[in-house]
């Protein structure tokens, strides 16, 4: 096999090996909580593939913010940025892009829709901002600064869908539902996906060919690999660049928040699937690489879904799925140490 | 009589003592050299194995296990981080993920899929005779349960392990320098295990306080970032005992601040600005403190060359 | 009669290398035993395997006629053994007392240690103020508190490895006296010195033993040996060429004055540098190095020289003074692992490294593939072509490799740090013979290197850092070692 085929083929091979080994430790976790594994994935496999309704409505409408905050955090992994927050960021995104559309009352036009993204955008990387202004200027570590602002973020949406932002009935915690001019288009006539898939493959793949042909990709994976000798014998800004990469990052999950809002719930809610936690997850696993993420995120988005129908359908709590994406992670990591080449 | 003032302190202090049963144990394994993101994860398992077990069992069976639990899923972490060198932060955001999703199924599990409100036996505050009728602080600082109470003699216990014995010196040369402590004969992978997962059982009791002291119940999720917050609280108090133990006193009072603002009638400050309020305050604290310099020089660093 | 350290058959690998093979050696009580070789050779590996930090694959450790098997160095301790490393192994944020007191066992009383290094220091003159922070003393002090941990838990056998390395010349002599009285002083004593200056060898040792790549090529007493004949037995008699003979028996050039040298390319008005907590590190240092010419700068650990190579290289500011430099400066910093390289990106990515910080747009790596491939060729850089991960270099290639990428496009100026840390002799004569080339070519050059030798052999001219206050001196061992303490 020659070497462009392998580059090709290897991608695909690990996706197919980390496919086979998240069914052997789900079996393997549905076996020791005494389930029956086999109705629990039959349930699984229908809320997860079982028709085109399944494929498009469930699992790639999960997918599509699962690969957005994939990839804020594979970037800023990449930068050696260790984000945490993108569920923050994209709770931000939500939060700013709900508060934009509401900023247009009644009658909004269809050309206002970028207005709500671009809101969204900006949201997502100030709060991540907040992060990186602690870190070069305090040197707080992004962890635990990312893990605080998630938290932050939470309560002030809690806040908002009860107060400036709650439904003018002032009953439910939520915002007023988007104008259908400020929703995403559908993507497929008849499913629910929404032109933000479309987002995701396109800023995949320019965030591949950034990172691998840029000088400014080149740089950030320079500074996430050695800030010091990026700094000496690169002669790099290293503030800068983290800072650029923390706030890229905060910008898409700002995004996957906006798109959250305006393809898939078109409210404001006070909780949260989690995708910015379960993004972790996905980037790691996808070895953060931009369109490995795009794979990952529909493996996750398919165990979500698949999870809930196999809650709803075989009575197994949704949350093994939360389970079966930690040992998946420890899993790569020992995997990576046995072969000696991690990160 | 006791006034709202009384109540704010005897509730910092209540809100403090898992805080501060989680930042000692942190503080031992960062001195260690090991920084375990993990800490959250270890709490909300200590917190269901002790809700499990106290409910069927007793109390201070629920504590014992609360500390087991903690130190079976840190057990996990001290092999990824201590024997494998795995990157500490990603295993410990992995550990985090692994508990809360564990304990959600566990629960659901034990408990049914609603999730029915349970309630357990809990520890009662023991009075301490005439040290509880001072003035002001008495209520606060003597008046709470055992719990508490230990830890007015394991935070300078540990000042003096710390400074005082072999043991000690060795648990902090592995955190600044383990080349150097190999030298000298001791053993930096054993001392990081031992270090890792006393983080862990201390965390396991901070869980096991939410529940057995505190709330009476369990709730998924409900360590909500008090493993984060400890480890802000273990690098504001310098990594030092009394340090530490101040700092979860601070922030056990900023928890606090809602029932004071509450019993004092100011209810038009939403309450989830409270509730956002310890979270702020971390990060305010920890741009104040964060200048390294009283860090364990070799904090999170995964190349141990020898031993 | 037994011996105080027994080594017999000891073999190690790490993987398919094999760091040592069947070496043996015996060190006679009462003696000073010096153990000589390059680096690399197996010599710190071999006292590791006997202070039971580093396990053999084969072979025995006897010490003091007590075999011992699959020990640790706190086994090693309790017989007696003490190993001084040659990059110290304090805990710079702790005291000298606690220091000494690492590895015991049970309650730890400062004041009872505190005492006890008082009366070492008297029985042997190595004064130390126990309540000090190793991180706060100079470099001779850690040195002597390395020793005094050992002497504290009865050490009777002592390891030095390479202890002048670090030490300006006068400091080192009354260092090699001190080892010449300790071996003498009792019965059971006795020093094994591990070193890879013969002069060193010869000075102070009664026996020898040599080793060259793993294996034991020569050992004896020490008054059966010349320079030259150790020489050939740590080289091999193939290896001698005059280069690599220059750099193992080190002679001072005749003094010349840079004929090659022209303009000034850098020059320095009353330099004052600080260091990253704002403290001057430099003092109003004034000097020049023109074009054509090797300028040396020798200094003791931590007298401001990384500070005002970082000021040459354009790294750090100058807090105050003028420093009139090219925008262009190659700069090789000492730690090529930290400050230097990307090890786990591919050389071409390394070479790339280079323009990364004003670099636009697309990064055309093709060309910088070629150009690396070039660059491995042209500078003898052993590598498995451009597209392979620094990391799988060794240490002399990555050097090459890290010097070649400053010299690419001559640079008006190079300054350089360490430019030979850790490598063998073959990768130091290249690396030197690159420098030389440089300088022909009309580069301006400054280099600090922590062994006097360097700077001499290889310097044109001389500048001393002591304390940040800089000084040139005439191009004299004497002068320039008195020089670094500060000594006029």
């Amino acid at each position: 096999m020659n070497a462009s085929a392998l580059r090709l083929t290897a991608p695909l091979l690990r996706l197919a090996v980390l496919v086979a080994v998240t069914l052997v430790v789900l079996v393997a976790l549905l076996v020791a909580s005494g389930f029956d594994a086999s109705i629990a994935l039959q349930a699984m496999a229908r809320g997860a593939f079982g028709s085109w309704y399944a494929i498009t409505s469930a699992t790639l409408v999960r997918a599509v913010p699962l690969a957005l905050t994939g990839l804020a955090v594979a970037i800023a992994f990449r930068a050696g940025l260790l984000n945490i927050g993108a569920e923050g960021q994209l709770l931000a995104g939500a939060a700013a892009a709900t508060a934009m559309a509401s900023l247009f009352g009644e009658t909004p036009s269809a050309l206002l829709l970028p207005l709500v993204l671009i809101a969204g955008v900006a949201s997502g990387a100030c709060w991540a901002g907040i992060a990186s202004w602690l870190r070069q200027r305090f040197g707080v570590l992004e962890v635990i600064s990312t893990i605080m602002l998630n938290f932050v973020a939470l309560y002030v949406v809690g806040w908002l869908v009860r107060g400036p932002l709650q439904e003018p009935s002032k009953f439910y915690p939520q915002s007023m539902p988007l104008a259908k001019t400020l929703q995403l288009p559908a993507l497929l006539e008849g499913t629910r996906l929404h032109v933000g898939a479309l987002f995701a493959v396109t800023l995949a793949g320019a965030a591949w060919w950034w990172l691998r042909e840029t000088a400014g990709g080149f740089r950030l994976r320079a500074v996430g690999m050695n800030p010091s000798a990026s700094a000496t014998s690169g002669r790099i800004d290293v503030a800068r660049v983290s800072m650029y990469a923390f706030l890229a990052s905060g910008a898409l999950a700002g995004l996957a928040g906006a798109v959250e809002v305006t393809g898939v719930t078109y409210a404001l809610y006070d909780h949260s699937p989690g995708y910015g936690y379960t993004a972790i997850a996905v980037a790691l696993l996808a070895r953060l690489n931009p369109i490995g993420v795009l794979g990952t995120a529909v493996l996750f988005g398919a165990l979500q879904a698949g999870g809930n129908a196999m809650q709803r359908d075989a009575g197994v709590p949704v949350a093994l799925v939360n389970v079966v994406e930690a040992v998946l992670i420890l899993l790569v990591i020992a995997g990576d140490r046995w072969r000696g080449s991690a990160r | 009589m006791i006034t709202p003032l009384d109540d704010f302190l005897e509730a910092a202090v209540r809100t403090a003592t898992p805080l501060a049963l989680a930042a000692l144990g942190e503080c031992v394994t960062e001195r260690g050299g090991v920084i375990n993101i993990g800490l959250e994860g270890a709490i909300v398992c200590g917190a269901l194995a002790a809700t499990i077990v106290a409910g069927t069992v007793g109390v201070t069976a629920g504590f014992a296990a609360g500390a087991a639990a903690g130190l079976l899923i840190t057990l996990i972490f001290a092999i990824f981080t201590v024997y494998l060198r795995a990157d500490q932060i990603i295993t410990g955001t992995a550990i985090t993920l692994l508990s809360l999703g564990l304990t959600g199924l566990v629960y659901k599990s034990f408990y049914g899929t609603t999730g029915v409100g349970l309630t357990i036996p809990t520890i009662g505050a023991v009075e301490i005779p005439l040290l509880s009728r001072i003035p002001v602080i008495g209520r606060a600082l003597f008046a709470q349960p055992v719990i508490t109470y230990a830890l007015y003699i394991l935070v300078p216990l540990m000042a003096w392990w710390f400074m005082r014995t072999h043991s000690g010196l060795a648990l902090r040369a592995v955190g600044e320098s383990p080349d150097a402590a190999v030298a000298a004969g001791v053993r930096p992978r054993r001392v990081q295990a031992l270090a890792v997962l006393f983080g862990g059982v201390m965390a396991g009791l901070a869980g096991s306080t939410l529940v057995l002291a505190q709330s009476g119940t369990f709730v998924e999720n409900m360590s909500a970032g008090k493993g984060f917050i400890a480890i802000a609280i273990v690098v504001l108090g310098r990594w030092t005992p009394f340090g530490v133990a101040g700092a979860a006193l601070l922030f056990g009072g900023a928890s606090a601040l809602q029932y004071l603002f509450q019993s004092l009638g100011w209810n038009q400050v939403p309450y989830q600005l409270f509730l956002a309020l310890p979270y702020v305050l971390t990060l305010v604290v920890l741009a104040r403190a964060s200048g390294r310099s009283a860090a364990p020089a070799a904090l999170a660093r995964r190349e141990l060359t020898l031993g | 009669m037994s011996f105080a350290l027994a080594l017999s058959g000891i073999s190690k690998s790490y993987g398919n290398v094999a760091a040592l093979h069947d070496v043996s050696l015996q060190v006679r009580p009462g003696t000073v035993h010096a153990l000589l070789g390059e680096n690399g050779a197996g010599k710190t590996t071999l006292m590791r395997v006997a202070f039971g930090l580093v396990a053999g694959d084969a072979g025995d450790v006897e010490i003091e006629g007590v075999r011992m098997s699959g020990h640790t160095p706190a086994h090693a301790i309790a017989r007696g053994l003490g190993m001084v490393h040659q990059h110290f192994s304090l805990v710079a944020a702790m005291t000298v007392t606690e220091n000494v007191a690492l590895g015991n066992h049970g309650g730890f009383t400062p004041a009872t240690v505190a005492e006890q290094i008082r009366t070492v220091g008297e029985r042997t003159g190595l004064t130390l103020d126990p309540h000090a922070r190793v991180r706060d003393l100079p470099v001779s002090a850690q040195q002597r508190c390395e020793i005094v941990k050992a002497l504290a838990r009865n050490a009777r056998v002592l390891i030095l490895d390479e202890p002048t390395a670090v030490l300006a010349p006068d400091e080192a002599q009354a260092l090699l006296r001190w080892v010449r009285e300790f071996a003498a002083q009792h019965p059971s004593h006795a020093v094994v010195l591990i070193t890879h200056k013969l002069r060193d060898a010869l000075a102070v040792a009664d026996d020898v033993t040599v080793l060259r790549r793993g294996t034991r090529v020569a050992s004896g007493l020490a008054s059966t040996f010349t320079e030259v004949s150790l020489a050939d037995a740590m080289l091999g008699p193939t290896e001698r060429t005059p280069a690599i003979e220059a750099e193992v028996m080190p002679r001072v050039r005749p003094h010349t004055d840079s004929v090659g040298a022209h303009h000034v390319v850098l020059q320095a008005d009353a330099v004052t540098v600080h260091d990253d907590r704002g403290v001057a590190r430099v003092h109003s240092a004034s000097f020049n190095v023109r074009a054509g010419e090797i300028v040396g700068l020798a200094a003791v650990e931590g007298s401001g020289q990384t500070e005002l190579l970082r000021a040459l290289a354009g790294l750090r500011e100058v807090a105050s003074g003028r420093l009139h430099r090219p925008p262009d400066v190659g700069f090789v910093p000492e730690d090529r692992h930290g400050d230097a390289l990307l090890l786990d990106a591919s050389l071409t990515e390394n070479y790339a490294l280079r323009d990364a910080g004003r670099r636009r747009g697309r990064v055309p790596w093709r060309e910088i593939a070629a150009r690396t491939a070039a660059v491995l060729a042209r500078r003898d850089v052993r590598a498995n072509g451009p597209h392979i991960n620094a990391r799988t270099l060794s240490g002399g290639n990555q050097q090459k490799f890290v010097l070649a990428r400053a010299l690419e496009d001559t640079p008006p100026a190079l300054v350089i740090e360490n430019p030979t840390r850790g490598l063998d002799f073959r990768a130091t004569a290249a690396v030197h013979d690159a420098l030389h080339d440089a300088r022909d070519a009309g580069i301006a050059i400054l280099f600090y290197s922590s062994d006097l030798d360097e700077v001499l052999t290889l310097a044109d001219r001389v500048l001393v850092l002591h304390n940040g206050v800089l000084r040139q001196v005439p191009r004299e061992r004497e002068v320039v070692g008195r020089a670094m303490l500060g000594l006029t």
